[in-house]
């Protein structure tokens, strides 16, 4: 519900990335990372980003999300495991002192860039 | 929503978040590639830094302020306004208490908590693209309505969603989400992101058990899978049954 202020987010950095000396570039590709419990669903900020991107130099640009899995560690007994479903409680000493190493992610890593005048 | 994206750029250095970006001299960052001409720019930055910059500075002023916030979240028509009448009734005037209410439209929801003395600001976000929460920068201009010096609890009513108020930090100090028995006990483990990042849970309206196949425990549970550390409360807005450990509770964290 929220991935157009999202999709409108990654366009405003992504246009604020392109170095200056590139006057005509466009953007063909935005890499993002988005965690498992990141409250975004892909396939509606991939439908929120074509719209945002009209009239911008991202008008062609792919949206590549790479999906980070739920990566959790208990700080009692230190057991590290990837979580399917969201359950914070210790597979092996039961405790409830479960942290998130990762899984919230939503990061843009970098822009490819063309420069159209090359 | 276009004040969502102000122009206050900056700039990161691979995955060292916390510190500004320096200049790397020469290419660095860049990778060209050969073949297509395309060129790789690093940003290795957090879509929702602006937010969470704004987070930090409204955090600031409350801690200078001495205001406690929290932030109340729920699915539409779980109850919270209710709840906080009920709320606002039982601690005010010796809580200094305001409000802020979001809403896409009306001013329902601020109209009727305005009967309790506290200052209330409504935000439609319509203003904003009609967003589903809110977010940082709004409460930041909210809070100019009030005097802070003279309140000791902001209480922010969230729009009615389970989603995206949870990724959306303001600066508050407490996080409540609102889950009335009738929307059923499996909403924990649909909406996790919800209840990871709260604090204390409120099961409202269980004035409608005795009409419900609604299973407490099993909500309970679901809960705590979720989130071992949440401090839950069975409640009633209605007959304000569970009201005084609710009560109890909120005074104690505003002692703390």
């Amino acid at each position: 519900m929220h991935e157009m202020s999202i999709a409108m987010q990654i366009v405003e950095i992504a246009v604020a990335s392109i170095p200056a000396d590139l006057k005509n570039a466009q953007v063909k590709r935005v890499n993002l990372k988005i965690g498992k419990l990141a409250a975004v669903v892909p396939e509606s900020l991939r439908f929120c980003f074509q719209i945002a991107v009209q009239d911008t130099p991202l008008r062609e640009a792919d949206l590549n999300i790479e999906e980070i899995p739920l990566r959790v560690r208990c700080t009692d007994c230190n057991a590290e495991w990837t979580a399917h479903e969201p359950v914070f409680i210790c597979r092996k000493c039961n405790s409830g002192s479960v942290e998130m190493l990762s899984g919230r992610e939503l990061d843009i890593t970098s822009i490819e860039v063309v420069d159209e005048a090359d | 929503m276009h004040e969502f994206m102000n122009k206050n750029q900056r700039y990161y250095h691979h995955k060292e978040f916390h510190k500004p970006h320096h200049s790397h001299g020469g290419n660095n960052g860049e990778a060209e590639n050969k073949k297509t001409g395309s060129r790789e720019i690093k940003i290795v930055r957090k879509v929702l830094d602006v937010n969470d910059e704004i987070a930090r500075q409204n955090r600031k002023i409350f801690a200078e302020k001495g205001v406690y916030v929290i932030n109340v979240m729920s699915s539409p028509g779980s109850g919270k306004t209710a709840i906080l009448e009920k709320t606002l009734a039982r601690i005010a005037p010796a809580v200094r208490c305001a409000v802020i209410v979001g809403d896409i439209c009306t001013s329902n929801d601020a109209d009727r908590l305005s009967a309790f003395g506290a200052p209330v600001v409504q935000i439609n976000t319509d203003a904003f693209g009609g967003d589903c929460h809110l977010a940082a920068h709004v409460i930041k201009t909210a809070v100019d309505n009030f005097h802070l010096d003279e309140i000791d609890l902001l209480i922010i009513e969230n729009l009615g969603n389970l989603v995206c108020p949870a990724e959306f930090d303001m600066g508050e100090h407490l996080r409540i989400v609102v889950l009335s028995v009738t929307e059923g006990e499996d909403k924990p483990l649909k909406y996790p992101l919800m209840f990871r990042v709260c604090q204390a849970a409120l099961l409202n309206k269980i004035d409608l058990l005795p009409h419900l196949d609604y299973d407490g425990e099993k909500a309970v549970q679901n809960i705590l899978q979720v989130n071992p550390k949440m401090k839950i409360f069975e409640i009633s807005a209605k007959t304000e049954d569970g009201f005084d450990a609710w009560i109890k509770w909120l005074k104690q964290k505003l002692r703390e």
